[in-house]
């Protein structure tokens, strides 16, 4: 129900007793608390919701979605399903940044 | 964005689309709980893309459009008390409590503050000692964990000048209450992705079992949601009941263990009322006797308020998917977002709000399919 944001953990520190760190989203950067995700490190992706990291994104779990998708693709190449030329994705990133201040479920 | 701009790929949407197609034999109506979810659907015309037998009905997804009444009340009380600074997430200061809203209470000259995270409201208590602050802690489990951390973080630095207005709400309860009830009509879930991500989904399967009802837990881009409709519309067509997980690269089984520890060292279980839909039990989360100092409620005197809907609003069929925003007399006439009858049409989550806000490319088709 919520939306979170995926984003990638540049920096880890500690405030106030927390492990806090520095995430970028596409170039807007934001703190996020760290503290649901101890194993983190700088370098992976998180899902931030509210200023919190909830989730490590699966970087393998994303990989392999996306090959049985194309995979998928390929196969209804060869049985010959009309395919047009590919277009642009439907959005474009940089209004992710408005997601980031909502609060979702 | 990576992990962004893959699952919106208009190519495989389209193959994903067509696989979609080729595997329904007959009518479906899915529910999507999460309101993110709704938004995604209406601004990427999902609902457009898929075979017209497949439906999707809107669920109570929208922390901001079941928060009861009398919390928003009690909110503009506190807010409206000296001496008080009151926080809270950005979605909450529009919605309607009974004849005016957190704005009204901040043009009147209380002090009411948007805050990106909990932890900010904790921060503000650290640094403004002689005041009272007061965090307006709504959600579902996906905002729990940040919520109970700033409680936890209040008391672990000993202050006395934080406070949290609590409503939290779970999904579990209200999908037994949806589909519990004689009018449903819901054959299968697509559950929210970041709730799981939170909780993960150990509490699924005996709910699909009990109401023979598929679970996908699914995300939010345009292929996260497609992939959910093609699990879900998989298993129907199968005659199969069981819960899947398409969006593995977020959602594990069990979900977020330290999240779920620390939620539940400061929340209990309890019983709460849905705007718009009424009691749920055991469906929302309270403060934990030991955490009571914490509690806005307990701390000042709001626990007496009591609360009247609008006659007009048809938020709460909306929430339980009985009813679609076009079908309610007042929207886009006398309730819009800048005038907002129920909260469902402020919430940047809320149904009603996606409908008004992408009613020029979906609505008019979406009357001619029905």
């Amino acid at each position: 129900m919520c939306l979170g944001v995926p984003g990638k953990l540049t920096e880890i520190y500690e405030a106030n007793g927390l492990r806090m760190g520095k995430v970028d989203f596409g170039g807007v950067f934001r703190e996020a608390c760290l503290e649901y995700l101890p194993e983190v490190k700088a370098g992976d992706y998180v899902i931030i919701h509210v200023g919190f990291a909830i989730s490590q994104l699966s970087e393998k779990e994303a990989a392999e979605t996306l090959a049985v998708l194309l995979e998928i693709s390929d196969i209804d190449a060869e049985l010959g399903v009309a395919h047009e030329a590919a277009v642009s994705p439907l959005s474009t990133s940089g209004e992710e940044g408005s997601g980031v201040r909502g609060i979702q479920t | 964005m990576k992990y962004v701009t893959e699952f919106r790929d208009a190519q495989l949407v389209k193959q994903t689309v067509e696989k979609i197609r080729a595997s329904v034999t007959q009518p479906w109506a899915l529910m999507e709980i999460c309101g993110g979810q709704t938004h995604a659907i209406r601004r990427y015309g999902i609902d457009e893309m898929l075979p017209k037998e497949i439906e999707l009905v809107h669920g109570p997804g929208c922390p901001v459009c079941v928060t009861p009444l009398e919390q928003i009340d009690k909110a503009l009380a506190l807010a409206s008390l000296p001496d008080v600074i009151f926080t809270s997430y950005g979605d909450m200061l529009r919605v309607p409590g009974s004849g005016r809203d957190l704005f009204t209470v901040r043009a009147e000259g209380g002090d009411v503050r948007v805050v990106y995270s909990p932890l900010d409201a904790v921060t503000l208590a650290q640094s403004n000692p002689d005041k009272q602050v007061i965090f307006f802690g709504i959600g579902f489990e996906t905002t729990a964990p940040a919520n109970a951390m700033a409680v936890f973080q209040a008391a672990r630095l000993g202050l006395k000048n934080f406070s949290l207005l609590g409503s939290h709400v779970r999904v579990p309860p209200a999908m037994h209450a949806i589909l519990g009830s004689e009018h449903s009509r819901v054959q299968g879930f697509l559950a929210a992705g970041h709730v799981c991500a939170v909780m993960g989904y150990w509490e699924y399967p005996p709910i699909a079992e009990q109401y023979q009802t598929p679970i996908v837990v699914t995300g939010f881009e345009p292929l996260d949601l497609l992939q959910g409709v093609q699990a879900a519309v998989g298993m129907l067509e199968a005659g199969e009941v069981g819960v899947e997980n398409a969006y593995a690269r977020v959602v594990t089984f069990e979900g977020n263990k330290e999240a779920q520890k620390l939620i539940n060292t400061v929340f209990e279980v309890c019983d709460r009322k849905w705007r718009g839909i009424g009691n749920i039990p055991l469906s929302g989360w309270g403060i934990r006797p030991e955490y009571a100092q914490y509690d806005a409620e307990k701390r000042f005197d709001v626990a007496g308020i009591q609360s009247e809907e609008s006659p007009v609003c048809i938020a709460g069929q909306i929430l339980q998917g009985l009813k679609k925003p076009h079908e309610c007399p007042a929207f886009g006439t006398l309730c819009t977002p800048q005038h907002p009858l129920g909260a469902t049409m402020v919430s940047s989550e809320g149904t009603c709000a996606a409908y008004y806000q992408y009613r020029d490319v979906s609505v008019a088709s979406e009357v001619q399919r029905d």
